[in-house]
């Protein structure tokens, strides 16, 4: 979740890493005519600001300023009367959640089983992944279009003709997933690999095997929940992809969402343009939605763990059971059973001291 | 406490250690070669440590043990079953590894349950279990923090819980001190012992710390070169290594020019004739292995040998000696006793009349 996630706090400081080491900014004397930093941020950020939320703006008053009726919503009362709207949008959300569904299952087990048995070939498995960068989707599509002309022309009388037509059903388009699957392949692959390479994986593998957890268990139980991250990453990116396609799906003659749109443009344009303004605000809160999820419970805070352990009786006294006398670690000051704190748990419990 | 409390069986109970048995046991990675035939039986609740440099094969040994490597040759006998062909997670041995290994998105307690949680115990009883474990390394209060939450050797105390939690009979640890401070490394060094002798479980303890191997295990196997050079009690691998190799990795040694003589089994050392400890080579110039503590020095302004460096190590000091011929030499004084002797004074040297261990001269 890196890319999509916030920046954690500094765990020692409480601080925003943003903050710097000395947290806010703090005029140092004897540079008194230098700009401070902060001013240049704020600059950069008016500038980008503006940049990417003028579009947005103006794209939201030509949807809401209709001449002669003033400011009205109408536009986006509209949208779900328009037609095509509802099967345009269902076909795109089935695609999407198969892609990303054969993503993940393509991607996941090859790169944990690259990682783990075959390192040397994580080099062929990136090249491979990447390929489709290079290839334009209009070259795709023509070696698409070119591949599905072999049905009628080659395999008329064979079996495979039902598949080749089955392939492009408009209702489900085979052949648009295999095309999003492809062209998913290197954001996914980069994706995933950085949360693989997160984790020491080989060590926790062996770790969970070493407990009595079989392979499926271990992927399932201990890689994936490790990978959550990254596996939302892919997920938001193919979703992303799969939302504004255009190409490939336009070429070969399928309406998806995006297709839907630039059909509309043509004869309603302010519909089509507070369907577009509506599919962004649905990205970014699917965005936001998984950048919360991404934070998962590992990410809590150790204040809250500690006051949840706090609440839960005891069952015995630290060191009770095994004829110890509790040491400096049992009763730290600002420890869950701290007698001075009563559980207020320390800012950072990496300081905490060792047994003595 | 209540009597209930009092009468319930320890968390893991008295397992009972099991006998490790590795049986001509050969690993190679391409073309080099971790284990060479290794031969070594470790008792039933044993502390058994496995000694030796990098590389030498004591990782790759207890990883064939764990079923994380495949021997190309051999046999691995847990009380005399063979489980070499036994896969990972079927052979029930406990694990605590160098790099803490908990799982990130689990607490301590759930951590210590995982085990517990693949063999399908209740989740009542899985808890209560893992809570004791918790309690009996001294971390129940921190049952509720993920691994980010925890100090390293905290971690290494949730490791050691969850290792413990499937009541194994072998316990494997492989350098699991090391990535610890030192006063952590002390404090953990001596609770997984007590722990171990608790528990009577058969324990593997792969380390390149001679210092925690000889303080912790009932024995001590070094390795070298995927081979079993000397197993021997602390104290006799100290006193009676077997080899010039096992005598320099375990403590300090200082090599010392001899000659041979014309009587069977002596050579001629600083000018004193001494016995010969193990096998003396056939040909070949030779040096006298001595230990720190072995040699007397007195100050003596006409004595062969130079002070050149002093190391203050508390009670003891140890200085270094330069002879005439360049050789250096070390010795261990009482710290009273070396203030007589400051850098750049002459003293002379002497060993004990005991049999010495010698090997081919080393060209330096």
């Amino acid at each position: 979740m890196a890319a999509l996630n916030p920046p954690m706090a500094d765990r020692t400081s409480g601080r925003s890493p943003s903050s710097g080491p000395a947290g806010p900014a703090v005029r140092r004397p004897g540079r008194p005519g230098r700009p401070r930093p902060r001013l240049w941020r704020g600059l950069v950020g008016l500038v980008a600001a503006v940049y990417f939320l003028g579009p947005m703006a103006f794209s939201v008053l030509f949807t809401v300023d209709v001449p002669r009726e003033g400011l009205t919503a109408s536009s986006y009362r509209g949208i779900l009367d328009a037609e095509g709207f509802w099967p345009s949008l269902r076909l795109t959300l089935e695609l999407a959640a198969a892609t990303i569904a054969v993503t993940l299952l393509l991607l996941v087990p090859a790169l944990i089983a690259v990682r783990l048995s075959v390192p040397r070939l994580r080099a062929l498995v990136e090249v491979l992944c990447s390929l489709p960068l290079v290839v334009p989707a209009v070259a795709l599509t023509a070696g698409l279009g070119s591949v599905l002309q072999w049905g009628p022309d080659d395999f008329a009388d064979t079996p495979l003709f039902q598949t080749f037509n089955s392939l492009q059903e408009p209702g489900f388009p085979v052949v648009l997933l295999l095309a999003y699957v492809l062209m998913a392949l290197p954001l996914a692959y980069r994706t995933l690999d950085a949360g693989l390479r997160a984790l020491d994986l080989a060590t926790l593998v062996e770790a969970a095997r070493n407990c009595g957890a079989s392979w499926p268990r271990t992927v399932l139980q201990v890689v994936l929940p490790n990978l959550r991250g990254a596996l939302l990453n892919t997920a938001f990116l193919t979703l992303a992809l799969v939302l504004g396609e255009y190409t490939v799906s336009s070429i070969l003659g399928y309406q998806p969402f995006a297709v839907w749109i630039v059909s509309l443009g043509g004869s309603n344009a302010q519909v089509s343009v507070a369907v577009s303004v509506l599919s962004l605000v649905l990205t970014w809160v699917l965005l936001l939605l998984l950048a919360a999820a991404g934070r998962g419970r590992a990410h809590r805070t150790p204040r809250a763990t500690s006051r949840r352990a706090a609440r839960r009786p005891s069952r015995t006294a630290p060191g009770a059971a095994s004829g110890r006398t509790p040491g400096r670690e049992d009763a730290l000051p600002g420890s869950a059973n701290s007698p001075r704190t009563g559980g207020t748990p320390p800012l950072d419990p990496d300081t905490l001291p060792e047994k003595p | 406490m209540t009597a209930t409390e009092a009468e319930a069986p320890a968390p893991t109970g008295r397992t009972g250690g099991a006998t490790v048995e590795f049986r001509g046991l050969r690993r190679a990675f391409g073309t080099t070669v971790a284990l060479d035939g290794l031969d070594l039986t470790a008792h039933p609740g044993e502390l058994l440590a496995l000694l030796g440099p990098s590389g030498c094969g004591k990782t790759t040994a207890l990883r064939v043990l764990a079923g994380f490597e495949q021997p190309d040759a051999g046999d691995v006998l847990v009380d005399g079953r063979d489980i070499t062909a036994v896969s990972a997670h079927r052979r029930g041995t406990g694990m605590v590894f160098q790099s803490y290994s908990l799982f990130p998105h689990l607490t301590a307690l759930e951590n210590t349950a995982f085990g517990l949680r693949m063999r399908g115990t209740g989740r009542a009883e899985r808890q209560r279990r893992a809570a004791e474990l918790l309690d009996l390394v001294g971390l129940s209060h921190l049952a509720d923090r993920f691994p980010h939450q925890m100090s390293g050797g905290q971690q290494q105390r949730v490791a050691l819980a969850r290792a413990l939690a499937l009541r194994p009979r072998v316990l494997l640890l492989d350098e699991p001190l090391s990535a610890l401070d030192a006063k952590v490394r002390l404090s953990l060094r001596e609770e997984i012992r007590r722990l171990q002798l608790d528990l009577g479980i058969t324990t593997l303890f792969v380390t390149h710390d001679q210092e925690e191997a000889l303080s912790m295990a009932d024995r001590v196997a070094v390795l070298r070169s995927g081979r079993v050079e000397q197993v021997a009690e602390p104290g006799e691998l100290y006193a009676r290594p077997a080899t010039a190799f096992v005598a320099e990795f375990v403590g300090t040694m200082s090599r010392v020019p001899a000659e041979r003589t014309s009587s069977t089994g002596t050579v001629d050392v600083l000018g004193m004739r001494l016995p010969v400890s193990g096998e003396l080579p056939a040909a070949g110039e030779l040096d006298a292995l001595v230990r720190p503590e072995a040699v007397a020095l007195t100050a003596d302004p006409h004595g062969p040998a130079t002070v050149v460096a002093a190391a203050f190590l508390g009670a003891t000091t140890r200085l270094t000696v330069r002879l005439p011929e360049g050789t250096e030499v070390k010795a261990d004084l009482p710290t009273e006793t070396a203030a007589a002797l400051p850098i750049g004074s002459r003293a002379a040297l002497a060993l004990p009349e005991r049999p010495v261990l010698v090997d081919h001269r080393r060209v330096p």
